[in-house]
């Protein structure tokens, strides 16, 4: 039985190597083995099913990470239910009921398994951008030393007031660290200038201003003007 | 009971707060800086709060009145070395302190106010 999965799952994907594949997938199927048996095999929240659903979650992130697709990941758990079953056929060929029965269990068996790793996979997912996000925000607002005492920030991009707050606090800590008395807060790349963009631009020349430094706006376009 | 010590420099005024500010300690600063003022005639009040990191609307309230209170006494108020987190508070709270000067740092706030004096 063992041996039939195996070669099952490992059929299915050809995305990754097959050692570390088989490795992945026995040590899956052996979990499974020795957690399962006659009483919890209908009991999904049943206590012995826990470390099966650690080393899913395990794989179903690490996936996120490789760049897998969702369709390739969740017929990765889905192999699983297709060789189980064809073994139950094989074993159970006379008794069509207990056939049927058999076959339901596993059924909603995978079927939990399956909702596990898609919510570690997208949970996985969803780390990935969220560290991109942070990146992206880090990167867009350098602070630039441009002579002594004097800062040069340029804004690239839409201002919102999580990202004035990281634009103010990065000035104001570079300016602390620098010494400065002078920050030039550079707005031409910013396309558009509403109200809200502005207040937010007011307080940060206010707080400039609070540490001792003079801030200079340059860069506005005449028809932000 | 705690107190700040306001330390005569020459035509200056030297205040650095080392404690976190709470309100009674604020309110004694006040009245004490001003009586300090009137009795030794100085010109320039240099606050030196690179110390304070917590900061709420009455100790921003009570900086500004500080500042005003000496203004109306002939001395020019320079608050030096306020922290980042600070600044940032204060904006929030909209409280630009628009009557105050400031400076990053007491060497360069001492600058400001020998500017000031000639």
């Amino acid at each position: 039985m063992d041996e039939n999965q195996l070669s099952s799952a490992g059929l299915r994907e050809d995305l990754m190597s097959n050692d570390e594949l088989r490795e992945q997938s026995e040590e899956l199927v052996d979990m499974i083995l020795t957690k399962i048996n006659d009483d919890n095999v209908t009991n999904l929240d049943s206590e012995d099913f826990e470390q099966v659903y650690e080393i899913i979650g395990g794989i179903s992130i690490s996936r996120a990470k490789q760049g897998f697709s969702p369709r390739e990941t969740g017929a990765y758990i889905f192999s699983l239910k297709n060789a189980l079953l064809e073994v139950l056929q094989q074993e159970i060929i006379n008794d069509p009921v207990n056939l049927y029965e058999s076959a339901m269990k596993i059924n909603k068996l995978i079927d939990s398994f399956s909702v596990v790793t898609f919510e570690t996979f997208i949970k996985g997912r969803e780390e990935v951008i969220l560290r991109q996000t942070d990146e992206i925000s880090e990167i867009s607002t350098p602070v630039i030393r441009v002579w002594d005492g004097i800062l040069a920030l340029p804004i690239i991009g839409t201002l919102d007031s999580a990202r004035t707050q990281v634009v103010m606090e990065n000035l104001l800590q570079e300016i602390v660290n620098s010494g400065s008395s002078i920050a030039i807060l550079d707005i031409s790349g910013v396309p558009a200038v509403d109200s809200l963009v502005a207040q937010h631009l007011i307080k940060t020349v206010s707080a400039t201003r609070l540490m001792g430094a003079e801030c200079v706006i340059s860069g506005i376009r005449p028809e932000i003007a | 009971m705690d107190k700040i010590p306001i330390l005569k420099m020459g035509r200056f005024l030297l205040v650095t707060i080392q404690v976190d500010l709470y309100d009674k300690l604020a309110l004694n600063l006040e009245s004490d800086l001003v009586q300090m003022v009137s009795k030794t005639g100085a010109a320039d009040v240099l606050i030196d709060i690179s110390a304070v990191t917590i900061v709420d609307s009455f100790m921003g309230r009570i900086i500004g009145n500080i500042a005003n209170m000496s203004k109306i006494m002939d001395a020019i108020t320079v608050v030096v070395g306020m922290q980042p987190a600070v600044a940032i508070t204060l904006i929030e709270l909209g409280l630009p302190l628009s009557g105050v000067h400031t400076a990053l740092n007491v060497e360069k706030g001492m600058e400001l106010l020998k500017k000031n004096l000639f």
